[in-house]
This record gives structure tokens, sequence and C-alpha cells, in this order.
């Protein structure tokens, strides 16, 4: 979809192929990522519109977490660029490109077994707010993701969900511009995944999303695109629907894939 | 609110206490003054290694150096005609630098914490054998002679009677271990505990961690430096015996001993060792680094948390509320 030549003028006025036209707030262009031989993610053009929810599908081993890992600086690309919010990102350190807005939930939880609930919305908002504010901040999150009366417990102490809910949470802390969501709902229950699904709505009125998810369910509750990865490439940008009438997505993915983990 | 985790009942235990340093030294000899003096100042060497490693999981193995440096610049200023207080002040800045210097290659260079630990003790074994070749009178800085392996002596102290010593030894112990606390539940200090417990979770929300974990390794070092100053003025000698191998485990047994993370531990783990180790020495048994061996292998292997955190865990689940 991307001519790859595109200046950094060109792309903030671009439709997709695939989605609404609205402002890009994200654009990566022929990113790749090799590590020794294997080629984990090949020549990627995404492009992501401002307050937009994508769902990233995909058999494991596609290159959707290694793709996430790019765009948040933990990992840096062999080839290709990263456009954010009209500037590029390519290759900066974690905590630079956290800066400009980019919160993301890695797929191994990770948190802070020692420290409490509190303490993670506190230190995760206290990077850009004063205590007395991030304190606020981290009042109204455990209201808003149902954790008040574990306020003080260590996160080690908490079950799976839970665990991912103080994930999500600290993205929000954030006030991220883009939160980037890497298999959310793994190990929560059917009543969690809805509790999730509304809670994601709500944060999408704000923030854009992308999140990688392996559960079809959860998928068609929220998502209105949905980009298949691939072997490293991008397979399909499409509506779920399309997507999952598609006989080459049927065969790679649903067919011999295998979902969940 | 910032996330505070002290107990209500904490500032009790301090000023508790605040009154036992204060009238210890009229129940004991002069002798035995002098003697806990220098567990003291040994708490406050172990202490500084807690605030590293305890709170941020920062394993150094230089912390005999930090305070090695810090008795030589309080010896060498004080042959330089230097009063003592100023000569303190100068060891504590000796080692905050010297740990300064070696956390911004470590942490701008992103070596691993491992490599931190390796690193610190190479520099230590350097020290070692570069102090231990100053024997030639040419090696002196001013009027300071390093003298080599016999090292400094005739070091003039802070203060010559032992009881007012005892009491400077002790405040500063105590202004570290409380205002160290308060570090700890302050807002910097949780994110130093996060940034143990997973330090790129701390960089993936916009910190940069490098700023953090220098600043507490330098305020560590700072702390051994001063406890090296008050180690120099106490015996009125060093040696490049600060810098062995020896000297480098024995801080880290202290805090493994004693339980890390809350300083208390640390200080408890340094005055039992300490005290074993004389009682050993007096018994006259030959036999003291074999029982101290035994006695940390055997903690390793039984109370792999330390002393304190073990008992505190006893008397949560026997009901006893420890936070």
């Amino acid at each position: 979809m991307s001519d790859g030549s595109a200046p950094s003028g060109a792309f903030q006025n671009r439709s997709a192929s695939a989605g609404p036209v609205s402002e890009t707030l994200l654009e990566t262009q022929g990113l790749s990522k090799n590590f020794g031989g294997v080629k984990a993610v090949t020549g990627v053009d995404f492009r992501l519109g401002r307050g937009e929810l994508r769902c990233l599908i995909g058999p494991n081993g596609a290159g959707k977490s290694t793709f996430f890992k790019m765009l948040s600086g933990q990992l840096p690309p062999t080839a290709g660029t990263i456009l954010f919010d009209g500037s590029d990102i390519t290759g900066e350190p974690p905590h630079k490109i956290a800066r400009l807005g980019i919160g993301i939930k890695n797929q191994v939880p990770s948190v802070w077994d020692g420290l409490s609930v509190y303490e993670h919305f506190f230190i995760a908002a206290h990077r850009r707010l004063g205590a007395r504010r991030a304190a606020a901040v981290a009042d109204e999150l455990l209201m808003k993701l149902g954790l008040a009366t574990l306020a003080r417990r260590d996160v080690g102490a908490l079950a799976h969900g839970e665990r991912q809910w103080v994930e999500i949470g600290m993205t929000m802390a954030q006030d991220a511009k883009l939160i980037l969501l890497d298999e959310p709902t793994a190990g929560m229950a059917t009543d969690e995944v809805e509790r999730t699904v509304a809670l994601l709505r709500a944060v999408n009125i704000s923030t854009s999303l992308i999140i990688v998810e392996h559960d079809m369910q959860f998928i068609s509750m929220i998502a209105g695109i949905v980009t298949v990865f691939h072997q490293g490439r991008i397979l399909i940008e499409d509506t779920m629907e399309n997507v999952l009438t598609n006989p080459v997505v049927r065969e790679v993915y649903l067919g011999a894939g295998r979902p969940g983990r | 609110m910032a996330p505070v985790r002290l107990s209500v009942l904490e500032p009790l235990l301090w000023a508790a206490g605040a009154v036992a340093l204060a009238v210890v030294p009229f129940a004991l000899s002069t002798f035995q003054v002098v003697q806990i003096t220098v567990f003291l100042i040994f708490c406050l060497l172990a202490v500084s290694l807690d605030l590293s490693w305890g709170l941020a999981g920062l394993l150094s193995f230089g912390q005999a150096a930090f305070f090695g440096l810090g008795g030589y610049a309080y010896a060498i200023l004080c042959a330089n005609d230097e009063t003592p207080g100023v000569a303190l002040a100068a060891g504590t800045v000796a080692g905050g630098v010297a740990a300064g210097l070696l956390g911004y290659i470590a942490f701008y260079g992103r070596l691993s914490t491992m490599f931190l630990a390796v690193t610190t003790l190479v520099v230590t074994l350097i020290l070692l054998q570069v102090l231990g070749s100053t024997a030639d009178p040419s090696y002196h800085v001013g009027a300071a002679v390093l003298g080599g392996y016999n090292g400094m002596t005739n070091i003039p102290p802070l203060l010559h009677e032992p009881t007012p010593f005892f009491w400077t030894a002790g405040g500063l112990l105590f202004l570290v271990i409380v205002s160290g606390r308060l570090l700890m539940a302050a807002p910097f200090g949780r994110i130093l505990a996060a940034i143990r417990e997973n330090e790129r979770r701390v960089e993936l929300l916009g910190y940069d961690v490098r700023g953090h974990k220098l600043a507490i390794f330098a305020l560590s070092g700072a702390i051994a430096g001063l406890a090296g100053a008050l180690f120099a003025s106490w015996g009125g000698f060093i040696n490049p015996e600060v810098f062995s191998l020896a000297q480098s485990a024995q801080v880290v047994i202290w805090v493994l001993v004693g339980g890390r993370g809350s300083l208390y531990g640390a200080a408890i783990g340094a005055l039992l060792v300490q005290a074993m180790t004389q009682y050993l020495g007096y018994i006259g048994t030959a036999y003291t680094t074999l029982v101290l061996g035994a006695l940390l292998v055997s903690f390793v292997l039984m109370m792999p948390n330390g002393l304190l955190p073990t008992f505190l865990r006893g008397l949560s689940s026997i009901g006893i509320r420890q936070r």
C-alpha cells in the first residue's frame, strides 16, 4: 500500500486503502527485522489513523510481537522507518518513544511483583505528573478498573487476569496517544474478556490502539479493521468479516494455524 | 499522597534507636565503646550496599573500594593539615565520585547487572595492587606518604574522646538509616524498587533509568566513603587490605545474612557477623574463617532471604502484621 519512498510530508494526508480517511498517527515503511538468518519481519508498510482501533492477527511466529517491539523501541529495526505523530522514531530508545506517547503491554506480563497495584499506577502517571496529581490518577484508575479493593496488594499475589488489567491500567496512566496491547485477554475468563472489551472501547475514545489477539470472539467484538500477519509480512488488511471469509487467510491461519497458546 | 509504605510504628522504632545510641556508652567500658564504634561504622558500610543492592538491585563488590578510597582520602587530607571535619567530607565525596564514575560507565554503557558486580570487584582488586605498590617514599600526595602495604599510620582522629566519637558514628548511622527509609518510601525510591523488579517496564513508561541507577549508586558509594573515613579516623591507620577480596566479600555477606532491602537487616547482619568474628577470635579458635564460612553456607541454604525478612515473615504467620 505504501510506495516506500514517500518523504515525511507525504504520509500526513494520505488515506489507506482499507480504513477510514483520517490523519495518520503511525506509519512504517519497509520495516524489517532479522535475527541472524531468520527474517522475523520483512518490509512491513503499515499505517494507522488517529483514533483508530486496529487488531493484528496471524499464526504464532508471524512477527506480530517483533513488530510491536520495534514500534516501542525494544528492538532496533534491521531496515525501514517508523514515523509516529510526525516524527521519525526509528531506533530511538524505549524511554524516548514512551515520552512521545506510545504505551505498550508486552505479551509476557511485565509488572513489578514486589510493588502494590497502587504503586504501579502511581509510577506510571508520575513520569509526567507531580506526586499529588499522579496519586489522583492512580485512585481514578483503581476505580475504573475495579481494582480498588486490591490497591495495597502486591501485584505478584494477583490472579493472571488482574495482572493483565494492572498492565493495561499502566498504559492508561501514561496518557499515551497510542497504546499497543499484545494479547491483553490471554488467561481471562469470558466475563473478564467482556469487561476488557468495554474498557478498551472507553479507552479508544481518546486513544488509538493496536491489539494483538488470538481470541476471535474478542476481535469480532472490538475490531474495525484487522491486519493479518503471515511469515513476517502483511497478508491482508480488511474488516473482520472479509478476513474470515478470505480463502488465503483460512488456509494460512485459521486452517493450518494453531490458535491460542 | 506519595506511595508511602512506612509503618506508623516506624518513627517509634527510630526514637527507641536514638535513645539506645545516646545511653549505651554510659553502660559500657571504654574498651567496649571503642569496639562497638567500629561495629557501627561497619553497619554504615553494610547499609550503603543495601541502598544500591537491596533497593535498586545493583550488586556491587566495590563497596570496599569506595570505603577504602574514603579512608585514604581522609588520611591524605589530614596529613596535609586539613581539619578532620573537612577530611571526613572529602572521604564522602571520594567514595561518591568513584561510584559515580564506575556507575556512569556501567549504566550508560548498558552493562548487565552481572557485569557491574564483576567490574566493581576488578576495580577493587586493581586498587589493592596499585596502593600496594606505593612502598617507595616517592609515592606521596603532598605531605602524605602512601606507604605501600604498610599503609598510612598516625592518622589524626575526628574526635579524641571515645564516647563523642561513638555518638558521631552512631548519629551518622541513624541519620543514614532514617533518611534512607524515607527515600525508599518516596516516589524516587519506589521507582528504584520498580527498576529492581523489572527495569524494561520502567523504561517503557518513559523513565530514563540510567540516571536513577547512577544517582543511587553514587549515593551508596558516598556513604561507603563516609564509613571509610570514619574507619581511618577510628583506628588511626589505613592500608591496602581494605581493598582485598575478603573485605569486598565481607560487605556482601553482612547484607546477605541480615537480609536485603530494609536497611535494618543490613545493619543487623554487620553487627552479628562482626560480633561473632570477634567472639571466635576471643575464645581463641584457629578456625574463625571456617566457622564463618559454615555459617554463611547454612544461611544461604536455610534462610536465603536473610535473618530479618525471615523473622518478620515468621511474625506475620503467627498473626502479627508487619505492615
